[in-house]
């Protein structure tokens, strides 16, 4: 069987209507330039992957090779992406550029969060995908994805344009895979907020309470623990902790 | 002040003050004066005064674990030109207590700040002593040499194998937290109070408010996730109306702990981090860091090395301040379209930076002695095609552009205004103090590598305002591309490096600073080296960090509208000023 509509020998080509036609299903040769048959998820998924619209989120070193990729000699346009969004509430995609540092990581965890589904992060660059060769610093977190779940990585230090380019497309495979069926964002129940990490005598992952009381009790001394009072601002309660 | 001392200060200094105030430092590789603490002002008020070190361009300190003491070190400079006056105060380390300089130089506010978070210095006097880099409430000083990061290893590197027995070495495992944090013991996370920023906003200044029109005071912060904060950068302003009436910068949110790491590296291993501080002027931060090494070490620069080095340099300067100057049009509204064109002028540039030291922004090029590769005859060629025609015809078009540009002059226009005292007591730097009339340019005043053999002007505004800083950069560029036409007039032919590449340099014991004129404004590096693979203290002079310090005074009154534009005029770039 031929299909007249994807040339032979080609790569099918997610950005053409083409593309978008499913293969099993017949189209009359009359109706071949009007009318495509596809499934729900592949025109959901081919309409978001066009349009997805990086937050104007800058860290550091790698946020100048991300406006260099957004200029007119790699232009991010080409792929749907040069809308980017200062807030988070209009964003599809977090690019994570650069090192994230723990007086930092509490607004972005925040960002994160403010986001609307569905949301995509890629961690650009060694820093935000591990620290890179700043991962010994004490200020340093090594590597967002201990924080918020990641998408993409792109090495490089920074990356260049082109390798950010390939990340990106990166993204658009994997949410060309997605189906409606299994994306988190149809399921039932309302999204679990990440716990914002709280700036103590060293940043304190919310998550991780009970431990952090157990590892720095001191030795001799054993101390009545008593549950979070709910007196302290910007901190979930335990059982919220617990649940996360 | 008589015009002998102007020309010839330093010498005997000692005879000029009464015994017990000072001493010379006669430790091997060390120069200037130990000033005991009592005296420390009333030095610093002479020196100033009658012997015209107006421009106090370093603060930092220095721990001394073995011996016992910190040094609180200080770099006074002349506006006129000529060498630094150094001078250090020692401290006990269990009473680590100076007299803040504030009020002779203001501009020792944010450094003085600096050496309270870091190392743990107070500084008596100063009114607004908070941390500056770090959170309020983190625990300890980490640049002092006791204290260990969570991801402590070994005192210094190469670091022993992390495949021992063909097995690899995480260091996140060895965390109780699988994470770079750590604890003080008997720490109970359920009843700890963060930090509520109490004292950045009681610090605000407050104005009564205004009975006729019933208008309030209104706080607003200004990032750290803000289009226009040129990173994470974070302002706090309180208005009144749209008139500022106070302004305060929070910055720390990309400390990336550039001078912690840079004491555990070895000497060669800090090229590659110098570039990742200003990440758009790498070549230059390069330049300052191998200067204060080879300060130390006493080598010679071939020739050729010189001239390539100057080109560099000068490549970078024309592409910071492209990119400076797009992005200030951002900033003033013009959204994107100039930088669109800035940015182009800059890839042409990156191109050379990429054939020359195979990478884009972190070119990682200079090394101890010379260069790391050869300048092609190709690579010669490209330059040449640059600076005779391409740059300077497009920087004819965005001058005829921009330069008269009605909103663009009724923008900038006397707004931001610094003068030349003020410019100088904040101790500002590059474009900012040249464009408030003062002809200070390190190249000139105080010439390093071969700048004096070439011709160039010193560019300088008059008004200290915005747009007199985008003439000043418009007009550097110029100069820049003059230079680097009689580099190419003059480039000789030879080696590029002194000797063989080692693989560990060795650096004799004593301090050095190196700095050059960056894009930006003076970058130095302040080593100290104790004669081991490693330096013992490694202090960056961030220009755009102490420039910072003109935020305030020069937004007050302002509209706020026009403090993101103020701000893009300073040009900062946040790896640089938090490092």
């Amino acid at each position: 069987m031929v299909f007249p509509c994807i040339p032979p020998n080609s790569k099918r080509c997610i950005m053409s209507p083409e593309g978008l036609t499913k293969p099993e299903y017949q189209v009359p040769d009359e109706l071949q330039s009007q009318v495509s048959l596809t499934t729900l998820d592949r025109i959901y998924n081919w309409s978001r992957l066009n349009s997805v619209w990086p937050m104007m989120f800058g860290l550091a070193c790698c946020a100048i090779e991300m406006i260099a990729t957004a200029a007119s000699r790699y232009d991010l346009a080409r792929f749907g992406m040069e809308v980017m969004r200062p807030s988070p509430r209009q964003s599809d995609v977090m690019l994570v550029s650069g090192t994230v540092t723990k007086k930092m990581i509490p607004q972005i965890v925040r960002l994160y969060n403010q986001m609307p589904e569905p949301k995509y992060v890629i961690a650009m660059g060694a820093c935000a995908s591990s620290g890179g060769p700043f991962k010994g610093g004490y200020n340093v977190v090594a590597g967002v994805d201990k924080y918020i779940p990641v998408d993409v990585y792109i090495p490089g230090c920074p990356p260049t344009p082109q390798a950010l380019l390939h990340g990106l497309i990166t993204l658009q495979k994997k949410i060309e895979g997605e189906s409606l069926k299994t994306v988190s964002w149809y399921q039932k129940g309302p999204s679990v907020p990440i716990p914002v990490p709280v700036l103590g005598p060293d940043l304190i992952d919310v998550r991780k309470t009970a431990l952090i009381r157990e590892k720095s009790k001191p030795a001799p001394e054993t101390e009545a623990q008593e549950p979070s009072a709910g007196d302290v601002t910007d901190k979930p309660a335990d059982g919220e902790i617990a649940a996360a | 002040m008589t015009e002998e001392m102007l020309i010839n200060p330093i010498e005997k200094l000692t005879e000029q003050f009464p015994a017990d105030w000072l001493k010379a430092d006669e430790r091997s590789g060390y120069s200037g004066y130990i000033v005991q603490r009592e005296h420390l002002l009333e030095f610093a008020r002479t020196m100033r005064d009658d012997y015209g070190f107006d421009y106090l361009s370093m603060v930092t300190a220095a721990d001394y674990l073995e011996e016992g003491f910190f040094e609180v070190v200080y770099y006074a400079y002349k506006t006129i030109g000529g060498p630094a006056l150094v001078y250090k105060v020692q401290i006990p380390r269990t009473d680590a207590v100076v007299p803040s300089l504030i009020g002779l130089y203001p501009g020792a506010d944010f450094q003085e700040r600096e050496v309270w978070d870091l190392l743990g210095i107070r500084f008596d006097g100063h009114p607004d002593l908070r941390r500056i880099l770090m959170w309020e409430g983190f625990e300890g000083h980490p640049l002092r040499k006791d204290w260990k990061e969570p991801f402590f290893e070994e005192d210094v590197k190469p670091y022993k194998s992390r495949w021992p027995e063909g097995k690899p070495v995480f260091i996140d495992k060895e965390n109780p937290f699988d994470d770079n944090v750590q604890y003080p013991e008997g720490f109970d996370p359920d009843h700890w109070t963060p930090d509520q920023d109490t004292l950045l906003y009681a610090g605000l200044v407050k104005k009564a408010s205004n009975e006729e029109f019933k208008t309030d005071q209104l706080v607003v912060n200004m990032g750290p996730q803000h289009p226009s904060t040129h990173g994470v950068f974070r302002m706090v302003v309180s208005l009144e109306g749209e008139t500022i009436i106070d302004l305060k910068p929070v910055m720390g949110y990309l400390h990336r702990n550039h001078e912690k790491i840079a004491e555990r590296n070895t000497f060669l291993q800090n090229m590659p981090f110098t570039d990742r501080l200003d990440y758009i002027t790498s070549m230059s931060n390069n330049f300052a860091y191998a200067l204060a090494v080879e300060k130390l070490m006493g080598v010679q620069v071939p020739e050729r090395a010189d001239y390539i080095r100057v080109m560099m340099a000068e490549l970078t300067r024309i592409m910071n301040h492209y990119f400076a100057t797009g992005f200030l049009l951002n900033d003033l509204g013009a959204y994107f379209t100039p930088s669109l064109y800035s940015i182009e002028e800059r890839e042409l540039i990156l191109d050379i930076f990429e054939e020359v030291s195979g990478s884009r922004m972190m070119c990682n090029y200079f090394r101890f002695g010379g260069v790391v590769r050869d300048v092609s005859d190709h690579i010669l060629k490209k330059i040449h095609d640059l600076v005779y025609d391409r740059l300077p015809r497009k920087l004819e078009s965005l001058d005829a552009y921009l330069t008269n540009n009605e909103i663009l002059r009724s923008r900038c226009e006397g707004v931001g205004v610094l003068t030349a005292e003020q410019a100088i007591a904040l101790s500002a730097a590059g474009p900012i103090l040249r464009a408030s009339g003062v002809p200070y340019d390190v190249r000139r005043a105080d010439p390093y590598s071969i700048y004096d053999r070439f011709d160039f002007d010193v560019v300088t505004g008059n008004h200290g305002d915005i747009y007199d800083r985008y003439l000043v950069r418009v007009e550097e560029i110029r100069q820049s591309i003059r230079i680097i036409k009689q580099v190419l007039r003059d480039i000789p032919a030879g080696p590029i490096m002194t000797g063989k590449p080692p693989y560990q340099v060795r650096v004799p014991a004593g301090e050095s600073y190196g700095r050059v004129e960056g894009p930006k404004g003076e970058m130095g590096f302040y080593i100290v080296s104790n004669g081991k693979p490693n330096p013992a203290r490694y202090h960056v002079r961030a220009p755009t960090f102490i420039n910072l310090t003109s935020l305030a005074p020069m937004s007050r009154g302002e509209k706020v509208a026009d403090v993101v534009v103020i701000l893009g005029a300073i040009d900062i770039v946040l790896g640089e000023v938090d490092r």
